[in-house]
């Protein structure tokens, strides 16, 4: 930054000469700013280290050109950290040695090694869902007290976030999961097609698609699709409203967060999310019928007359009992997670990718156990 | 303070849609000078500010910086000149994800030049140097006050040694005490390691205290860019209700600069 106008600004170099009485002189000369050193700091720094070996020299820093504090401080730890004893330097440059002087970087002991780093591991690890479950119940059981606030008060009533949440959640998924579904149901019913043909049990089919979409594949399918979709959407949209202190500006106006944005939420994807699970499964079958006609030959009528038979009613119910916990527990994962949102970028990002993953396991692990709970329920 | 200009805006026009924001300003500043941009709300400083950093493409005329033709020179020699200039964002424009320290290294470490130890001490130098406590650098910037953001954000945009550093409202959500030394600090770093200066500011306290130039932004050009009483003295509604106001006044009668008159 020190500029000599007059001569041209030469490489960075070291020089040792010897002096009269046997000591060294070391010289330092041309620029040792950063964008010289940028380059050169490794070599050049072995270079002081070699011209440094003679403990009594002389350091003469007069001819350096350009000097800054990545120069200064490269020769100062070759120092080791303290000025030597016989040093001439330019007086515009002793200022960056002063600053290297008054750092005098303290440095932080790193901290100690954990003993048992699995042991430990696994402890947080128990510690962190243990933590998560809990809060979750608080959550919950806010909600609870919420919903029971709105029935003895309509008038607070959130309508219009329940009818905007409606409309995003479900209405705006509608074509997406019909995408989906429909495919499906036409690669499900394609390769039971295949198998069915070979013992001549073609009219089988029917159980299998019905069964198999209205139990199973519809509402799952279905709620991995708006645990991916809206899941990441109310952790962000409420995380972010974290980072720009929204939720604290709703305290501070005595709007409860819960009751506001929360409640119709989950509610929204409560009544939401059965509703899309109906239109799942019913383009799902749509799709399996388009199928079987083209592998087996078997016509529409055929199909949805045989239908009512194959699948006991109480399936369908099932479907969207299920759609209506899944939806509650994606609700409940997402508003948590973003909850508990810190005001930095990581975490958002961290917080979202969590809460995505969550959500989806615990719609799979819910229904398996729903599965082992219903296992009697609705055959034919 | 002599030489080729370090920033040298020409015949700068920048359009949006119907709205002409900059009609064919000229702006420079010398090496080593501290120049002060103001103006009113919505007359193009940070738009400038931005163009002359390379965010943003002007509509018509050339912006160089070091000699160097921003908008048409090749990326190879844009990249190095970005390495020679530091800026502070109007709101620090701190990594959230990482820690003081690393806020600070990051720059360092992009060069791959240097080792971690010898990151470590220039950082502790710099954080020294803009006031920090070296217990703050594990601290996340979330967690630090305004001024505590400003200082960080100081340090970092120093930290590659710059000759030329960018200031957008440095004092912008400051209280008063801080931004005033936050104010000293710049000064006595400008002192002390002489770079060149570009400051956007409201603060007319900020101005007056540092500035060797002023540089007025208004009817979409540089109306008046001088010293304090040459500003002072020019003839504009603009400068008639930003100086001589009572607000105005009340600065200005602590300028050294008016006081010698």
């Amino acid at each position: 930054m020190q500029q000599t106008a007059s001569k041209p600004v030469r490489d960075p170099d070291v020089q040792v000469t010897a002096a009269g009485d046997g000591a060294h002189v070391i010289h330092l000369s041309g620029a040792w700013d950063i964008r010289a050193l940028e380059s050169r700091g490794r070599t050049l720094q072995s270079a002081l280290r070699d011209a440094a070996r003679s403990t009594d020299a002389d350091w003469d820093l007069t001819q350096i050109q350009r000097f800054d504090h990545i120069g200064a401080m490269l020769v100062w730890r070759t120092w080791g950290r303290c000025r030597p004893s016989r040093l001439q330097l330019k007086r515009e440059h002793e200022i960056f040695f002063g600053a290297c002087e008054s750092a005098a970087a303290v440095a932080s002991s790193p901290a100690a090694p954990d003993r048992f780093p699995l042991l430990l591991a696994l402890g947080r690890g128990v510690w962190a869902v243990t933590g998560h479950v809990l809060e979750m119940l608080q959550l919950f059981g806010q909600l609870l007290i919420d919903a029971a606030t709105v029935v003895r008060q309509p008038l607070l009533r959130p309508w219009r976030e329940f009818s905007a949440a409606i409309y995003k959640i479900g209405a705006q998924a509608l074509g997406i999961t019909a995408l989906v579904g429909f495919l499906i149901g036409v690669v499900l019913s394609y390769l039971s097609a295949e198998q069915l043909r070979l013992v001549g049990a073609d009219v089988f089919i029917v159980n299998i698609l019905g069964i198999g979409i209205v139990r199973e594949l519809g509402p799952v399918v279905c709620s991995i699709l708006v645990a991916g979709r809206s899941g990441s959407a109310i952790t962000a949209q409420l995380g972010v409203m974290r980072v720009t202190e929204e939720l604290d500006a709703l305290s501070v106006m005595g709007i409860s967060n819960t009751l506001r944005l929360i409640l119709p939420k989950m509610a929204a994807i409560a009544v939401a999310l059965p509703l899309l699970v109906l239109w799942t499964s019913g383009v799902a079958l749509v799709g399996g019928a388009v199928s079987a006609k083209a592998e087996l030959g078997m016509s529409f009528f055929q199909f949805f007359s045989a239908l009512p038979a194959a699948v006991p009613e109480v399936n369908l119910w099932l479907g969207v009992g299920k759609a209506v916990v899944f939806g509650v527990l994606i609700a409940l994962i997402a508003c948590h997670f973003g909850l508990r949102i810190q005001p930095n970028t990581e975490s958002l990002a961290a917080g979202t990718t969590r809460s995505v993953v969550t959500s989806i396991t615990a719609v799979i692990v819910a229904d398996a156990i729903i599965a082992v709970i219903f296992s009697d329920v609705g055959w034919s | 303070m002599s030489g080729a200009p370090v920033v040298d805006v020409k015949g700068l026009w920048t359009v949006y849609g119907d709205l002409v924001v900059h009609r064919d300003l000229d702006f420079s500043v010398m090496p080593g000078e501290v120049v002060s941009l103001v103006g009113g709300s919505g007359s193009g400083k940070t738009t400038l500010l931005r163009q002359i950093l390379g965010l943003e493409r002007p509509h018509r005329g050339s912006i160089r910086v070091f000699g160097v033709p921003l908008h048409t020179c090749d990326p190879g020699l844009f990249k190095k000149i970005r390495k020679r200039w530091g800026v502070l964002f109007q709101h620090g424009a701190l990594y959230s994800a990482l820690s003081v320290f690393d806020n600070i290294a990051l720059p360092l470490r992009e060069l791959h030049a240097f080792d971690a130890d010898f990151i470590r001490d220039i950082v502790m130098v710099k954080l020294d140097a803009v006031g920090m406590d070296k217990r703050h650098a594990s601290t996340m910037p979330a967690d630090l006050s305004g001024g505590m953001i400003k200082r960080v954000a100081l340090a970092r945009a120093l930290v590659l040694e710059p000759e030329l550093v960018f200031l957008d409202e440095p004092t912008a959500g400051l209280d008063p005490d801080r931004s005033e030394a936050f104010v000293k600090l710049v000064r006595d770093l400008h002192i002390k390691l002489n770079f060149t200066v570009v400051m956007a500011t409201h603060d007319l306290d900020t101005m007056v205290s540092v500035s060797d130039r002023i540089a007025v932004l208004a009817d979409q050009k540089v109306v008046v860019c001088g010293r304090l009483d040459e500003v002072v003295r020019y003839d504009h509604p603009f400068i008639r209700d930003f100086f001589l106001g009572e607000r105005g006044r009340r600065a200005l009668s602590a300028a050294p600069a008016l006081q010698t008159n």
